[in-house]
């Protein structure tokens, strides 16, 4: 199964190929292909997007079914997915958050 | 330190306006990704996994409190509320978006500040010892070298299109801070017999997939042909460099590939040519950048303190702080002082905005409001009055930034890993945390001793692996997350690269294998005074080997 992924151009955050044509942030929306043939079609619509400078750096990724929903096959695709496995920033050091 | 003239002024407020409009053009549509990317790798902005990546330089690791409270700004305003400093002296942002990034270059400009060469084949930013101007045992101050260097490599048009990415440090000490003797060019500030200011240079240094040692093309060049000789190299090498293998492409592989006396040659027949021509540099140039390292006003204070005895004889914990963070001055009375950034559990190199206030409130009270940011993500007060370390010390813990960790096994390097970046085949900010978490009982680290463990999530070698004393190497194998063990390396006066101990671990056994290392080390060490380095060049990798993988 396959989904097609890349960056908004603008913001640099990860997105994902929906259904209708649509990007989303969240993988939970990504369009998934089983047929080539919908996958072509959507690979070459989701190329021109790239083409009219919506997202960058367009490509396809396996993915599989999980129980919370579509999950890539690879590590680095999840940790794209999901964001990084570590905490950073204020949740590392919550008692130095710039809200105090 | 360093202060922009108009005509630095002038060209970082026109990079800028540049940048701005090539954004413009990119989001508009009028530049397509491909004509894009060599524009923002120029300015320091990469695509990373999630996002765009800022890298911004700040030369030689040295600032003042305004710059960091900038740098602090940025990651509230246009990040998440923390940034990461690098192996390059360098600070990291990992979330900006693009249209955000030429307001975050005006606001640098502001305090001079850019992320101009932190990217692309050019010469990146000179590092140099963080303990620069400061140090008891320095010979003379490196940054002012490397200050003339950043003039000259700056924009370089015959070097802004190398074979490949050049990187340049600068010591000016025996001790290696800067590990001098992995970068392109590594240069020695020294004095010859009769007293004159001038450089060893070592070339040909680096580590990636195919590590090296720099070697000494030159025991000594003068003070004033330090830019015609640094010329001299890049040219022969932007001549030779192989431009058709990007893994062959850095001046080490020609060095080993051409053989040191030929290169050499090449080197001094172009140095013969030019060095006196408009590139030797007047005495009066070179006194003119110095003077902006003047010593700050130093008191004439007494060696000791009684405020700081008294606290190292009644706080155990001040103690060790005392014992590890603290590093000899060169003017009785004072200390430069280490702010580790490695606490237990959380991310190497990593500050939040607030810390980074924090820092530059302590800096701008104690160190003559200069900071530094060592090679080894720490963030160093150069300038620091032993009878202020107690007060130093207290509001570190305030901002939770008093680790007392300085050169033991939690103070490691470590890249971003596959966490962050593109290229990277493994996490290493998980693994760095969770050695960290087995490792942080602070007297059983001191009883280790000295130990440099670095982490690099590929072959790449950001996390400076090879010359790790421990080293670990993710990689990907079918894709489950390896991590291989190198022993022995070294960054310092005694350069050395790791050797492989053999099959890798999973992510679930490393931090065990890591262990298994280190008791061995406690083991078989000819006393607590012998270092993990030491005994391991004593007793070799056999026995760390038959304790990881027991007899074959």
């Amino acid at each position: 199964m396959k989904a097609i992924t890349a960056n908004h151009l603008t913001g640099g955050h990860v997105v994902f190929f929906a259904s209708g044509g649509t990007w989303s942030k969240n993988m939970d929306d990504a369009a998934l292909y089983t047929n080539d043939d919908a996958f072509d079609a959507a690979m070459k619509a989701a190329h021109l997007d790239q083409d009219r400078h919506y997202v960058v750096g367009v490509y396809e990724i396996d993915v599989e079914l999980a129980a919370g929903g579509p999950r890539p096959q690879k590590l680095r695709e999840r940790i794209r997915a999901e964001g990084p496995t570590t905490a950073y920033g204020d949740d590392v050091k919550p008692e130095f958050s710039k809200a105090a | 330190m360093y202060r922009y003239d108009e005509f630095d002024a002038k060209f970082v407020r026109e990079r800028v306006d540049q940048f701005r409009d090539q954004i413009a053009r990119r989001l508009s549509g009028e530049l397509t990704e491909e004509e894009f990317k060599p524009l923002r790798l120029m300015n320091g902005l990469y695509l990373q996994l999630h996002a765009y990546m800022l890298r911004v330089a700040i030369p030689y690791g040295t600032l003042n409190s305004r710059q960091m409270r900038m740098l602090a700004h940025i990651a509230r305003k246009y990040d998440r509320g923390y940034g990461h400093f690098t192996t390059r002296q360098n600070i990291q942002y990992n979330w900006p978006t693009l249209e955000d990034v030429p307001d975050i270059l005006d606001d640098l400009a502001s305090v001079e500040m850019h992320a101009i060469q932190t990217s692309g084949n050019c010469i990146r930013n000179v590092s140099a010892d963080h303990f620069a101007g400061a140090a008891a045992d320095e010979v003379a101050d490196p940054r002012v070298y490397a200050e003339i260097l950043r003039q000259w490599s700056t924009i370089h048009p015959e070097f802004t299109f190398l074979p490949r990415k050049f990187k340049i440090a600068v010591i000016g000490a025996d001790a290696d801070r800067a590990a001098m003797k992995t970068h392109d060019i590594g240069l020695q500030v020294k004095r010859n017999e009769v007293g004159d200011l001038g450089f060893a240079v070592y070339v040909g240094g680096g580590q990636g997939r195919t590590p090296m040692i720099a070697k000494l093309v030159n025991d000594f060049i003068p003070e004033n042909d330090l830019i015609a000789y640094c010329e001299a190299i890049l040219r022969v090498y932007n001549m030779y460099g192989r431009r058709d293998n990007k893994y062959k492409a850095r001046i080490k592989i020609l060095v080993h590939e051409t053989g040191l006396e030929e290169l050499k040659a090449d080197i001094d027949a172009e140095f013969d040519r030019i060095k006196d021509g408009v590139l030797r540099l007047p005495n009066e140039s070179i006194r003119a950048i110095e003077a902006y390292f003047a010593d700050p006003p130093f008191e004439q204070v007494p060696s000791t303190s009684k405020t700081f005895e008294d606290r190292v004889a009644s706080d155990p914990a001040f103690a060790i702080f005392a014992e590890r963070n603290l590093h000899p001055h060169k003017v009785l009375g004072y200390t430069s002082l280490t702010i580790s950034l490695k606490p237990v559990g959380s991310p190497p190199g990593d500050a939040t905005d607030a810390q980074m206030e924090a820092m530059a409130d302590i800096a701008e009270q104690y160190s003559f409001d200069e900071l530094r940011i060592s090679h080894e993500q720490n963030v160093i007060l150069p300038h620091v009055k032993l009878e202020h370390v107690t007060a130093v010390y207290d509001a570190l813990v305030a901002a939770d930034l008093h680790s007392a960790n300085a050169g033991l096994i939690t103070d490691m390097i470590t890249c971003p890993g596959l966490d962050y970046c593109a290229l990277a085949n493994a996490r290493s900010i998980p693994v760095a945390e969770r050695l960290s978490e087995r490792f942080q009982d602070i007297e059983r680290q001191k009883d280790i001793g000295e130990l440099k463990l670095k982490i690099s999530g590929c072959i790449n070698a950001c996390g400076h692996h090879h010359v790790g004393h421990i080293g670990i190497l993710g990689v990907d194998r079918k894709g489950e997350e390896l991590y291989q063990i190198t022993l022995g390396g070294s960054g310092d006066e005694n350069t050395s690269i790791g050797k492989i101990t053999g099959r890798g671990f999973t992510s679930d056994e490393i931090v065990n294998a890591v262990e298994t290392v280190v008791d061995t080390y406690i083991g078989l060490r000819d006393g607590a005074e012998e270092t993990f380095i030491d005994a391991y060049r004593r007793v070799g990798d056999a026995p760390f080997k038959e304790a990881l993988y027991g007899s074959t």
